[in-house]
């Protein structure tokens, strides 16, 4: 039963993707895009998910969607229009298909009740109530054990029996896939009349067997009324592994769907679903080598109707293994490292050959480096579809309109940062929704559209990954937080607080402006948990907001998890490491460009412009603040936003990339640092995260997670 | 070797004991990872005085804690000499700087008696009990009170 079970995984990864080709494609339709192709790509998302079903017997999955392809293809007919209640409720069925197919992942089931409410929620608004159940559930018999074929005769006989003939030769590729032929021809088959011829010539002798491969091809005769399009059907799942060939005695019937692209539908009786043009049927004729073709074969032709996701070659991976393959070039750097070391200081260093093997060594593992990481790189595209129904669900639990814009979907990031950054993302957009935008009514009043916009962004900026969770709703309501935080004792009543500190407020554990809980947030445990679960990724999160107009959330994040291009520097006897990408100059200050502020601030003017300037060994209580005039070297770094600081460090030891180590695992956050790494000799240098490094100064502010009980 | 009677007897703890500070200390052998000698740690910035700092263990990074400090004992000097003795703790891997480890033993559980109520209560919160043997006292830690629990807010 393994390979039954490694099927169904198969299924339910394939599943995820034709949910959000079908939650993508009714997004489209809700803008307006009134391509028959979109209609078709939903329509098809639904069928395939309902085959899958069908094949591994998930009875209420495949009632649900059938009759939820009903409603759709009503919809791809032109009997039903676009009308926005209809998309709603289209949307709603397609969220709660998604749950019953995660739920059947969990080998758990949902709520019939539920189920039957939802879909007759969605023949309501369609105006059908069922009536098409008759219909034969043209997927039914895929069922491994499953009755086979429906009773095709309840049909009035009104359409024409004709004669069909197909001819079918699985491709080796099909049983590696697990395709059984047996189980389509008797799909196929189901109540018609049938004849089926087995081409058997293909068969080497009996020495020459190789079990995994595909000798065998049929010719099937039928008499059958079902349309061409009914037939190929059955063959949905080999496509592209099989060579399919069908040949009409007469034109098909009507077929009132038009689904597929049949441009030669018209005299021309013969459909090639598979785009390796086979010779007509001649059974007896020996075929040419039955894995050949496979090779040369191209995407499936039928693929086009589903022309949005552009067909390039691609394979499933698990992701352990490349997770596996990322920590052996981890310490292959390392070692590189080591190696480099350890001949710069042999007498054999300094001769050509050597340097340019080392030089040659350098680039190519940087070139692995890089061909890894760009296969952890992934679009945040699916991220952020995902957004659309937190928006969704957010928006009618809080009574709110609202609507999710995203922006730079494509923008690539490592797999495990978008992983990891689901859950933070569904928080703060729940968060925008529910406690960002206002009540419908209140937003009419002051003259903004009743609909509110939550708009969430990623792009690339300077070696790091921005994202932003925009509202357009009331802002931050600065004297209630400060009200509240007093109330809960956060801040002092007494305090002086900017707006910044204030709306930093948020952010601390247990503070909740929601006056009143509701189901979605306001459980106090909120943009705190947010905060520490980006920081565990080594990111940030900033918060702006402007009264009346919204709030901006920006979340901040290292564009990998594993390597980064450091300069190693040293600060009161250690060795400490920055990343490069903040760093915007070095220099070696004279003493006139050093200036004193208050008692130990001092800033640095770097051409005209004023940079606080932080000692980095005394920042991170090293070493007492040196006296000016001290510093040996200053680097120009970058922060945050716009800004940049300078930072006095003893020397500059190399530049090289490192290998991203987690301090969090056995010790716990560092304020002021961004992870740790191994150099050369072994031993372990600190990541310095310069934007942290401001605001800690000698007296950190925040203890760390280590010390956090005492 | 140990005869197997004695490894597999339930009753039978088994501990490594050392020596820190002047004193005898012992942990339970299942949480030790390994045994090894110092190697100089990478400064952690703002921690207290007892975290040594951090050091790579075959890719790991992994804090080391002066353990006379954590009690509030006197501190180690000549760290060149000492050991480190590398224990996993709730899922995190610690180093424990000790003076030296002087012996693996198999003690019964009723050989472990009851922290004395002399003890301050810092000290004895870390303390499982004491063990008695060849005259020695031999104080079992509790080696999950070294850490504060973990952070479990982002959990």
């Amino acid at each position: 039963m393994a390979g039954a079970i490694d099927l169904k995984d198969i299924f339910f990864v394939e599943a995820e993707e034709l949910l959000s080709a079908l939650e993508e494609g009714l997004r489209a339709i809700q803008t307006g895009a009134q391509e028959a192709d979109t209609v078709n790509a939903v329509f098809r998302a639904v069928h395939s998910i309902k085959g899958g079903a069908g094949a591994f017997d998930l009875k209420p999955l495949v009632n649900f969607a059938h009759r939820f392809e009903t409603v759709l293809d009503a919809l791809r007919g032109g009997q039903l229009q676009p009308e926005p209640a209809l998309l709603g409720a289209l949307l709603h069925a397609s969220d709660h298909l998604a749950d019953m197919i995660g739920a059947s992942r969990n080998g758990s089931e949902t709520d019939p009740e539920l189920d039957e409410r939802v879909i007759l929620a969605l023949e309501a608004q369609a105006g059908m109530g069922g009536h098409k159940e008759e219909e034969a559930f043209v997927f039914e018999p895929l069922a491994l054990d499953g009755p086979f074929g429906m009773d095709l005769s309840a049909l009035p006989l009104a359409s024409l029996q004709r004669k069909v003939v197909l001819t079918f030769r699985p491709h080796s590729g099909a049983f590696a896939s697990g395709h059984d032929p047996a189980f389509l021809l008797r799909d196929l088959c189901g109540t018609d009349e049938v004849e089926i011829e087995l081409d058997q010539t293909a068969l080497p002798a009996p020495g020459g067997f190789d079990p995994g491969q595909s000798y065998l091809g049929w010719t099937i005769t039928l008499q059958t009324e079902r349309s061409d399009r009914e037939l190929l059907a059955v063959f949905d799942f080999i496509e592209g592994n099989c060579d399919l060939h069908l040949e009409a005695e007469m034109e098909t019937p009507p077929d009132p769907d038009g689904t597929l692209p049949e441009p030669n539908r018209a005299p021309s009786p013969v459909v090639t679903a598979s785009a390796p043009v086979t010779p007509p049927p001649k059974p007896v004729a020996a075929p040419k080598a039955p894995d050949a073709p496979a090779a040369t074969s191209p995407q499936p032709a039928a693929s086009a109707s589903a022309a949005s996701t552009g067909p390039r070659p691609t394979i499933r991976v698990d992701i352990d293994r490349v997770d596996r393959l990322v920590d052996i070039l981890g310490e292959l750097v390392i070692h590189q490292a080591m190696l480099t070391e350890a001949i710069e200081q042999s007498p054999g260093f300094g001769s050509v050959e050597v340097d340019r093997s080392l030089d040659q060594l350098r680039q190519l593992s940087r070139q692995i480096q890089e061909s890894v990481m760009a296969i952890r790189a992934q679009p945040v595209k699916p991220l952020f579809d995902r957004m659309h129904r937190i928006v969704r669900e957010a928006s009618m639990a809080a009574g709110k309109s609202a609507r999710l814009v995203t922006e730079g979907e494509n923008t690539e990031v490592d797999k495990t940062i978008i992983e990891r950054l689901a859950d933070p993302l569904t928080h703060m957009i729940r968060n925008s929704v529910d406690h960002g935008l206002e009540k419908p009514a209140r937003r009419d009043e002051i003259g903004k559209p009743t609909e509110g916009v939550v708009k969430l962004s990623a792009a690339h900026r300077s070696g790091r990954i921005v994202i932003t969770v925009q509202d357009d709703g009331g802002g931050i309501d600065r004297d209630k937080v400060r009200q509240i935080a007093i109330e809960k004792g956060l801040v002092p009543p007494n305090a002086e607080l900017s707006p910044q500190e204030i709306d930093a407020l948020l952010f601390l554990p247990g503070f909740s402006t929601a006056t009143e809980v509701s189901a979605l947030s306001g459980r106090g445990v909120g943009m705190d948990v947010v905060r520490s679960e980006i920081a565990g990724l080594g990111g940030r999160v900033g918060i702006a907001s402007v009264r009346g107009q919204g709030t901006t959330l920006t979340i901040s994040l290292p564009l990998t998890l594993a390597v980064l291009d450091g300069m190693v520097f040293e600060a009161a006897g250690q060795t400490l490491v920055l990343p490069v990408s903040t760093i915007i100059e070095t220099l070696r200050p004279d003493i006139m460009m050093r200036h004193t502020l208050g008692r130990t601030d001092s800033v640095l003017d770097v051409r005209g412009r004023c940079l606080p300037l932080i000692d980095v060994g005394a920042a991170l209580g090293f070493r007492r603040t040196l006296k000016p005039g001290e510093g040996e070297i200053v680097v120009v770094v970058e922060r945050g936003d716009d800004g940049a600081i300078a930072l006095m460090v003893d020397g500059i030891r190399d530049q090289r990339q490192v290998v991203i180590k987690g301090l969090e695992a056995n010790y716990g956050q560092i304020p002021g640092i961004a992870a740790a790494t191994v150099l050369g000799d072994g031993s372990v240098a600190l990541i310095v995260d310069p934007s942290d490094l401001e605001a800690i100064g000698p007296n950190p502010p925040r203890p760390n997670v280590f010390l956090a009980a005492e | 070797m140990r005869s197997s009677g004695f490894a597999t007897d339930p009753d039978i703890r088994e501990l490594v004991a050392f020596r820190t500070a002047g004193q005898d200390f012992c942990i339970d052998i299942l949480s030790v990872r390994e045994i090894r000698g110092w190697s100089r740690p990478a400064l952690l910035p703002h921690a207290p005085s007892y975290v040594q700092g951090v050091i790579n263990l075959r890719g790991a990074v992994v804090p080391i804690l002066d353990l006379a400090g954590r009690l509030g004992l006197e501190p180690i000097e000549d760290k060149d000499r000492n050991v480190i003795i590398v224990a996993a703790i709730q899922n995190r891997t610690v180093g424990l700087l000790v003076e030296a480890v002087t012996d693996i033993l198999g003690v019964p559980a009723s050989g472990i008696q009851p922290t004395p109520d002399l003890a301050s209560e810092a000290t004895r919160s870390m303390l499982r009990g004491v063990v008695v043997q060849d005259s020695r006292l031999i104080r079992l830690l509790d080696v999950a009170q070294l850490l504060p629990p973990a952070d479990d807010a982002a959990a």
